[in-house]
């Protein structure tokens, strides 16, 4: 049997789907800012996790340089913005457009030599730390002293300009995360994501079966990178101020790509639970360790929990909380 | 002579970056694991040795043996109780795995010893031969001089001792080595254990240079990637040769362009690498 | 007048402080009276920047015990921003939520960017302790202050004392080769020195500019080309392990200037640069505020640091996290409220005489920035940091050119 209502979701599904869109709806006026904006930050989390989720999860490309996505995408609308007043809604397809050339480039490159698996992986990291260097000498955008965006009043919320309260960004995610999940829910369901799997188990299976594999994993990479830049822009108008070791760091490639594996990497709702769980943990860890004055103990535990959790549930926690709960996908 | 000086600075410095580097290069040669958690041993080790030299009052050279084997243990026992159920997962599950560890190893080391940068007093730190118009460091001659040691002695026993040659075959072929009757977790654990080693003796030279404290590792992790994938992952001479490789790029660029470039140049070395020989420029097909 | 404080006067001065205090009228009210005003201390205790934020946090630590004794209803609650602007800015967020009534931190320009974004969405006032990206008091900020230079102002003030060493040791260097870390910090004191060196009337001009990656494990080439300028003086902004990286090298490759001098940057002042490069440490310049030795409070300061720290050296990072708290005590007292507006208004019109760092008192300008923070140069003798310019401020005579590293025992 299988429920055909609201795109071919079972009623079960949908109905979970309607609960959790409904509380988080609701959620901004329950709670207080310090909630909000630590919700805004489990939205980015949650945003990039899935954006990433395509290269990775879907077409099988481990990629472990997303943060350059994020930045150029940051960059452009908010460069765009400083030095030619150009809204951020202009600014931020200009973002996409530019990260789109990036990893298209990128993979075209990588996968034309016949670079993958963990090689792949690491080409990613260079090309990222390259251009974070490269923008650190990079004076139109302020180089290493950093670009700053006019941090207007923000009694009034200016939703042309992007410039308001947290609250407004969190509707903003909110919108960008349910966007990108009915999106990867449509692509794994088109014949592209059909094919993006088939890569992802075997790739020389697929070849055989005459997918142009090249052309595949060279899509993922762009759109993935895309949608990244298109939180990057939001992240940009969000937080005013961009430094590129800060932006293009490292360590934000790691945070990206970590939510959705502790989630369930290839899964819909694996990089929204992740960085839900990541983020409380985060949180949780804070206050736990708040009354101890031993600085360090925060990450510790942090890092032990990581442990547990790819000892326990190597595959991701929502395989396991999904049958859990009895949302099984059908087929 | 100017750029001789700074030649042969940069090649006793990509010596000991070359060891550090073989660690990483033995491990994903044999296990097919990429050590994530690379710099963190190092560090571990460069603690281990400034401990034991503070507290014992002695020269941390004279501690470099009893470190590499202490990191030895480690990396065996991380292998056998930890890594080895993951050899067969996928790559991303691998890497959080290093990934935690290499968290709550940095962690530890900040509850442990602060974040201040901890350093050995030499009497010979500012020691300098000068011959002719060259002028050499002290350190970084004993540390390139321990490290080219340290990667012959590495090379010797994969060539000469019976262990050595079943790991070999065991990375040829895993499946066969384990039909002729080897036994393959064993040999991973002590493949991994030597890898650690690597870096443990490298940890303990590195300390004659630099000041160690927590956070430094994740450069190292990326410095290692850097110079084993320019060498070629799994190669060993490559690993030696992509650290001298990136020591004197390095050095050259900062000198003739700009030293806040250095790094982007080792990247951009690395990038044509991959490009034009994916395989690292010692690396087998 | 030349008056030490040592650990053990220190019970002596710190029963004299309330006196003293009371007798300049800063400590007029009774403690007991008033209901402590909530403080938010935000410090990058944990990630790279911990050292330094856990050297700040001794000082909110002393600012604890030492602001009620001297009759500052204070109570302060600390948070950590783990080096990450992000964090900063939902631990503000937090603090806010907790009930704090003003804010304090954050060391570190992009997590200050944060949590003063976080400040003027709340209405919530915030004292910045340090933090010298000048783009922060150029936003047109309402609720924020700050007590510490620009990198630009310390620039400037940097390179006006040059001239006033030069004259004090009659020497008159000709050239300089000017090495300069390239983030944040640097780049934008690197503008400001471009930008003044025509103006300042110096005797020497940068024949070489070499700016280098602050994550350097290595600074050999970098020294290496500083020596081939052959320059007379060598200028340098810094952080503190290149700074130990960068003098290691000059020693092992005998570069000899005149001097190592820095306009204003950390690193050749702070314990681990002593510590660690010992008699190689010695003569060592940077131009920036300092604790003033002529100041009593800071002599009390000074000596409640050492006693509660003895094995660090109480620096310009203690000194101006105190008067961070200084300033909010103060202010409260005014104000007699916890309104923010109040707390605005009061902080507007600081005006604190007895305080720790060399200037004039403390006051804020249109922009909430201090512009009474002058710098003076700083020397490394015998292992101690010494003011040795301005005269009226100097503990002792500047030494310059500086004695040959093989002179010295």
């Amino acid at each position: 049997m299988r429920g055909v209502f609201l795109l071919g979701l079972s009623p079960r599904v949908a109905a979970a789907l309607g609960l959790f869109v409904a509380v988080m709806l609701a959620l901004p006026f329950f709670v207080n800012d310090y909630i909000v904006s630590v919700l805004v930050v489990v939205l980015f989390a949650a945003y990039f996790g899935q954006s990433w989720n395509i290269v990775t999860g879907f077409a099988g490309q481990l990629s472990l340089g997303h943060a350059l996505y994020v930045g150029l995408g940051a960059y452009t609308s908010a460069a765009l913005f400083v030095h030619f007043g150009l809204p951020p809604w202009l600014g931020m397809p200009a973002g996409m457009a530019v990260a789109a050339v990036a990893g298209s480039l990128i993979a075209a490159l990588s996968f034309r030599f016949r670079v993958g698996g963990v090689y792949f992986a690491l080409l990613t990291i260079a090309f990222a730390e390259f251009i974070r260097i490269l923008f650190g000498h990079f004076k139109w955008v302020g180089a290493t002293e950093g670009l700053f965006l006019p941090v207007a009043n923000l009694a009034h919320q200016d939703l042309l300009r992007l410039r308001g309260s947290p609250r407004m960004f969190y509707y903003f995610l909110l919108a960008l995360t349910l966007g990108a999940l009915g999106l990867s829910h449509l692509l794994l369901n088109r014949r592209i994501g059909y094919y993006w799997q088939a890569i992802r188990e075997d790739e020389e299976a697929a070849q055989a079966l005459g997918i142009n594999v090249f052309r595949c994993k060279v899509l993922a990479m762009a759109l993935s990178a895309a949608l990244t830049a298109l939180g990057g822009g939001f992240l940009a108008f969000y937080d005013n101020n961009l430094y590129p070791d800060t932006v293009f760091a490292i360590g934000r490639s790691v945070e990206i790509i970590t939510a959705p594996i502790i989630g369930g990497l290839g899964t819909l709702f694996g990089p929204i639970l992740g960085a839900f769980l990541l983020t409380t943990l985060g949180e949780a860890m804070t206050s736990l360790t708040s009354g101890v004055e031993i600085d360090g103990l925060k990450q510790w535990l942090y890092g032990a929990a990581l442990l547990a959790i790819v000892a326990l549930q190597p595959a991701g926690i929502w395989p396991w909380l999904r049958r859990l709960i009895g949302l099984e996908p059908r087929r | 002579m100017l750029y001789l000086n700074i030649i042969v600075a940069g090649l006793l410095t990509g010596l000991v970056y070359g060891l550090m580097a073989l660690g990483l290069s033995v491990i994903f040669g044999v296990i097919r694991v990429v050590n994530f958690a690379h710099g963190e041993m190092m560090v571990v080790a460069m603690y281990a040795t400034y401990l034991a030299s503070t507290v014992t009052g002695l020269d941390p050279l004279l501690m470099l043996v009893p470190v590499t084997v202490l990191l030895f243990l480690l990396g065996y026992a991380l292998q056998r109780l930890l890594i080895n159920r993951y050899i067969a997962r996928p790559d991303h599950e691998q890497f959080l795995l290093l990934l935690a560890l290499a968290t709550v190893i940095t962690a530890s080391l900040l509850m442990g010893f602060g974040p201040d940068a901890r350093n050995v007093q030499l009497d010979y730190a500012y020691d300098s031969y000068q011959i002719g118009g060259l002028l050499l460091d002290k350190v970084r001659v004993i540390a390139a001089a321990g490290a080219t040691l340290g990667a012959a002695a590495l090379w010797a026993f994969f060539r000469f001792t019976r262990t050595g040659k079943a790991i070999r075959a065991c990375a040829d072929n895993q499946i066969g080595a384990q039909v002729v009757g080897l036994d393959v977790k064993r040999l991973y654990a002590i493949t991994f254990g030597l890898g650690a080693a690597c870096v443990g003796a490298a940890g303990a030279l590195m300390l004659l240079l630099v000041d160690v404290e927590p956070y430094i590792a994740t450069d190292y992790t990326l410095l290692a990637f850097i110079i084993v994938i320019l060498g070629g992952l799994g190669s060993m001479p490559g690993a030696l040769l992509g650290g001298v490789l990136v020591g004197v790029s390095e050095a050259l660029s900062g000198f003739v362009i700009e030293p806040s470039f250095k790094s982007a140049f080792s990247f951009a070395l690395l990038i044509l690498v991959l490009l034009v020989r994916p395989q690292g420029l010692l690396g087998r097909a | 007048m030349k008056h030490h404080m040592t650990r053990r006067d220190f019970g002596l001065g710190a029963a004299a402080t309330g006196a003293l205090l009371t007798g300049t009228g800063l400590g007029r009210s009774a403690r007991a009276a008033t209901k402590p005003i909530k403080i938010g201390s935000l410090l990058p205790r944990s990630g790279y920047e911990a050292l330094i934020g856990q050297g700040c946090q001794r000082s909110v630590d002393l600012a604890k015990k030492m602001l009620p004794e001297m009759g500052y209803a204070i109570e302060v609650v600390d948070a950590d921003t783990e080096s990450k602007p992000e964090v900063a800015r939902t631990q503000a967020e937090k603090l806010i939520r907790e009930g704090v009534e003003i804010l304090v931190g954050a060391f570190d320009s992009g997590q200050t960017f944060a949590i003063a974004q976080v400040a003027e969405q709340n209405g919530i006032p915030f004292v910045i302790n340090i933090g010298s990206d000048p783009a922060i008091t150029e936003q047109g900020y309402k609720f924020v202050f700050r007590n510490f230079p620009t990198s630009v102002m310390l620039g400037e003030h940097g390179l006006a004392r040059f001239n006033d060493l030069f004259k004090a040791t009659s020497t008159t260097p000709k050239t300089a080769v000017l090495m300069i870390v390239n983030d944040t910090f640097g780049q934008t004191m690197l503008k400001g020195i471009n930008m003044l060196m025509p103006k300042a009337n110096l005797p020497f001009h940068i024949v070489e500019t070499i700016s280098y990656d602050p994550q350097a494990k290595d600074l050999s080439i970098e020294v290496a080309k500083a020596k081939a300028a052959k320059a007379d003086i060598h200028m340098a902004v810094t952080r503190l392990n290149d700074a130990i990286l960068m003098v290691r090298e000059m020693v092992k490759q005998k570069y000899e200037p005149m001097g190592i001098i820095s306009p204003g940057s950390p690193g050749m002042y702070q314990t681990q640069f002593m510590k660690v490069l010992g008699k190689y440490a010695d003569y060592a310049i940077t131009n920036i505020p300092w604790l003033d030795p002529k100041q009593s409070f800071a002599h009390t300061f000074e000596a409640a640091w050492n006693k509660a720290y003895p094995d660090d050296i109480c620096t310009l990072d203690a000194g101006f996290t105190f008067e961070g708290f200084l300033i909010i005590g103060d202010a409260y007292k005014r104000a007699g409220s916890t309104k923010p507006q109040a707390l605005v208004e009061a902080l507007k019109a600081t005006n604190i005489k007895d305080r720790i760092m060399i200037g004039g008192p403390i006051t804020f300008d249109a922009k909430g920035q201090n512009v009474n923070l002058p710098s003076g140069v700083l020397q490394i003798l015998k292992g101690k940091p010494t003011v040795v310019l301005p005269a009226e401020n100097a503990e002792a005579k500047p030494v310059f050119p500086v004695p040959s590293w093989s002179a010295r025992s």
